[in-house]
């Protein structure tokens, strides 16, 4: 539906598994090969044997039951199935728990990004102040902090490339690192259940070089600067979350659609109408619950602090170039 | 027909519906409950289908995002309160538990029919929240979300809570039966392993579910009076909820397994004419299982940012409980040894479990991995992985059981060729539904997801195809079992040349059981002492 690009990144791993790009991605698709195999070897022996009984003890025309006393008992033969199985999953149990130590102590030396999840849009904070929606830049091979919390319901965030994965809770801060080893556009997902918009809650983790890292951080947003305003408004619309609640095709989501509504009235919650014009979007931008389209929920986010004046003209313009 | 044409038995014995609704008979109760735990299925099994074919294209199909999130929550929680945990317990296990210990009844008949009456009851709330606005919160009910989504939570929260009551109830009643009404003769050591199997579940029917009863009247009072106790916006904590939850709803993972792995030493004895491996071993497992299922809850909270410390209990303790599972499953394959194995349908029911239930668990030792589980928590293959578990283990073995005691529930024999095809239907389909989403969840898919990237579209099509062929499987066996029922050839006493007290009484029994008490000298799966 969106973020073609971004997507890519997702099909390019070994086997199953998308691409590994980070210093967690070894350890744990040996640990998942290595399960694999070993529980492929031991259900082909139990197919084999279970096959095996069957064809050669089947009821059929000339087969005569093996008679004697019923084996119900072989101590050797039952400690051989408990014991080596027992110590094969505590070895598991060994590997996997290590590995998850590794994920939960962060290295002193991170660079310490906070993260707001809220319906249905991801947000950034950077130590200078910088906040970005939906797309977060790190730079490669240093470990990423990740300080974590929620404005209200439980949501998840999730890199399948990273290998990470970690609840975000409201009123409590939850903590994940990850060192990306190579730059591209990667996938993030919310992966705990949180509503009509929970599977468009989505974004990007742009991973780049130190010095574009650096350059990055010292002119956030500047770099929108050249953008005409419509264009500006159609990439606010994709990398700023709208488009998990608002369609552009006239279809009915958690939010209205933005389609063919502008400049025509709108009957709102409560009685009464509202013209939809340039104030009417900017103030449901900053306060989304003022007036609310009849039929939907007040359920929008505020924006308030995190689009520009010129990113909101940005999607008054593109509203525009909706018919 | 040799056999005389009208014999008295419980389902002759009285007419008129008022018959039914008033008995005591737990035969009668037994077959109430599988006809509304059969509706349950198709109702669950109807929304499965919904709601995989929305999953057709990324995009919107047939529903609205709220709509789809409304059907998967309803899916789970009829399948899980209203179908799997009532299924074996309460209609084989009650046809079955006094006959196979030699009883006229269960201990409170009355008590049976009142834990009938309360799962009609707490259904009604279940379809009232489906016609109000539906719950779309998913079956868990995780906070803050279930606290203020606008949906009708609290009835179908209250429909579980009632319907943990008749669950409580079914559970003490067997375990007083199990203790006080066994046939003279018949010691622990000799009871059938479905008997042990039903003892082992009541155990954690009536030890678990009162903490489900009490989250969900927490949550009401919640939602109700705007007490905080897991919404953090009124100074609770969401993360209590999932402990709270999980508590029972782990051990309720074995409610539903444990009577299935009891159907399944069952079909396994029967159908191979031989003694069980490992008796007590299998006996002791059941009651292992029962009790380390009550210390793995936490599990399910490994990304939850629960402490690390707890996380490693827990992944260890998970995976002391695979051991008496896999320990199981090598007795039921040591017990085919030098059988005498007849191919019928209950048998290939037993196959389906032995195969489907072992894939489960495979990927249940991955999930069990701490670092494994971080990059598959919350995707395709825990889906995958429960419906191996759920669907591939206790359902098989409910089919299995089903077809197995069919003669002896109504004295008709089913077409087996027509149970063959619907098996083959059934098989397949379930495999390209689910073996379908474990790679789904390897590729990184999470679950819940209305839309998904372009990407996963093939994979989730051939899923969603599944469904259709699983569908016509199970179409195929409501066809050829209501047959059976309109114009099935009189079954004998004893069709499958089965050992356990069931079989020594007529078919369909008669209301009293037997007609003289039985005296049990012997062990239940004699098959090399006795000659059927």
């Amino acid at each position: 539906m969106d973020n073609k690009i971004v997507n890519e990144s997702l099909i390019a791993g070994k086997g199953w598994f998308p691409a590994d790009v980070s210093t967690f991605g070894n350890y744990v698709d040996s640990l998942y090969s290595f399960i694999l195999w070993v529980s492929v070897i031991l259900f082909v022996a139990i197919t084999i044997v279970v096959v095996t009984f069957v064809l050669k003890y089947r009821k059929r025309p000339g087969y005569v039951q093996p008679g004697g006393e019923h084996i119900t008992h072989n101590t050797k033969l039952e400690l051989a199935w408990t014991v080596p199985p027992l110590i094969l999953c505590l070895f598991v149990f060994y590997w996997g728990f290590t590995g998850f130590l590794d994920m939960s102590v962060a290295p002193k030396n991170g660079e310490e990004i906070h993260v707001v999840g809220k319906k249905w849009i991801w947000q950034f904070e950077y130590k200078n102040g910088t906040k970005t929606l939906s797309e977060m830049v790190v730079p490669v091979n240093t470990p990423i902090i990740l300080v974590m919390t929620s404005e209200d319901v439980l949501h998840s965030f999730y890199s399948p490339n990273m290998r990470i994965k970690r609840d975000v809770v409201p009123n409590r801060y939850t903590k994940i690192w990850f060192q990306a080893t190579r730059t591209g556009n990667f996938q993030i997902f919310c992966t705990e259940f949180c509503g009509d918009g929970h599977s468009q809650m989505q974004g990007t983790i742009r991973v780049v070089s130190a010095e574009e890292y650096k350059d990055w951080l010292a002119n956030s947003g500047s770099a929108d600067d050249g953008l005409p305003l419509e264009k500006l408004g159609e990439k606010v619309y994709s990398a700023k979350g709208c488009v998990a609640c608002h369609s552009i095709d006239g279809s009915a989501m958690v939010g209205p659609s933005w389609k063919g509504t502008w400049g025509t009235s709108r009957p709102m919650t409560g009685g009464g109408s509202v013209i939809m014009d340039e104030n009417y979007v900017k103030e449901s931008v900053n306060y989304p619950i003022a007036k609310v389209v009849q039929g939907y929920q007040p359920v929008m986010p505020s924006y308030k602090g995190l689009l520009s004046d010129r990113e909101i003209d940005g999607v008054i313009a593109y509203l525009k170039t909706l018919k | 027909m040799s056999l005389p044409a009208v014999r008295t038995d419980y389902i002759n014995a009285t007419k008129g519906w008022k018959s039914w609704l008033t008995t005591l008979d737990h035969k009668r109760i037994g077959i109430m409950y599988l006809l509304f735990i059969a509706i349950s299925f198709g109702l669950g099994g109807f929304f499965a289908l919904a709601l995989r074919m929305e999953l057709l294209n990324p995009g919107k199909l047939l529903f609205t995002a709220k709509q789809y999130n409304q059907l998967f929550t309803l899916h789970g929680a009829v399948m899980v309160f209203l179908f799997i945990v009532p299924s074996i317990p309460a209609s084989l296990g009650n046809f079955l538990l006094p006959l196979q210990i030699g009883a006229k009844d269960v201990a409170f008949p009355r008590m049976n029919l009142m834990s009938f009456y309360l799962y009609l009851f707490g259904a009604v709330f279940c379809v009232y929240s489906m016609v109000a606005g539906a719950a779309d919160t998913g079956w868990t009910f995780y906070t803050p979300y279930s606290i203020t989504t606008s949906t009708s939570v609290i009835s179908m929260t209250l429909g579980a809570f009632i319907l943990g009551f008749s669950s409580i109830f079914t559970g003490l009643n067997f375990i007083v039966t199990i203790h006080k009404m066994r046939a003279p003769g018949m010691t622990w050591f000799r009871m059938p392993l479905m008997v042990w199997a039903l003892y082992a579940t009541a155990i954690i029917q009536v030890l678990a579910t009162p903490v489900l009863g009490i989250t969900l009247l927490l949550l009401i009072i919640e939602r109700v009076a705007g007490i905080g106790i897991f919404d953090p916006a009124l100074g609770g904590d969401p993360v209590l909820f999932q402990h709270f939850f999980w508590f029972y709803s782990h051990p309720a993972v074995y409610i539903m397994i444990l009577p299935a792995m009891g159907v399944m030493s069952e079909l396994v004895t029967t159908f191979c004419k031989k003694n069980i491996f490992g008796y007590k071993m299998i006996a002791y497992s059941s009651l292992a299982i029962a009790i380390i299922s009550f210390l793995v809850w936490g599990h399910h909270l490994f990304v939850s940012g629960q402490s690390d410390y707890a996380a490693m209990i827990f992944s260890l303790l998970t995976y002391l409980v695979a051991i008496p599972s896999a320990v199981k499953i090598f007795n039921w394959i040591a017990t085919m040894y030098q059988g005498e194995i007849d191919l019928k349908a209950p048998f290939l029911y037993f196959l389906a479990f032995l195969f489907l239930f072992s894939i489960g668990g495979f990927t249940g030792i991955m999930l069990g991995s701490l670092s494994l589980d971080v990059y598959l928590h919350d995707t395709y293959f825990v889906v995958a992985h429960f419906h191996y578990v759920m669907m591939g283990g206790t359902v098989m073995a409910f089919l299995g059981g089903l077809h197995y005691w069919w003669p002896k529930m109504f004295g008709r024999m089913y077409s087996e060729g027509a149970a063959f095809v619907a098996w083959l239907f059934i098989m397949v389909g379930f495999n390209m539904v689910f073996f379908t989403q474990f790679l789904l969840g390897t590729k990184g898919m999470p679950r819940r997801y209305y839309s998904y990237l372009d990407q996963f579209q093939p994979l989730h099509a051939f899923s969603t195809s599944g469904t259709w062929v699983l569908t016509v499987g199970f179409l195929i066996m409501a066809f050829y079992l209501v047959e059976s029922l309109l114009n099935g050839k009189q079954a004998p006493d004893n069709p499958w040349g089965g050992l356990t007290l069931e079989w020594t009484t007529q078919s369909p029994p008669i209301t009293e059981n037997f007609l003289d008490t039985p005296i049990v000298d012997c062990g239940p799966y004699e098959y090399d002492k006795v000659k059927v």
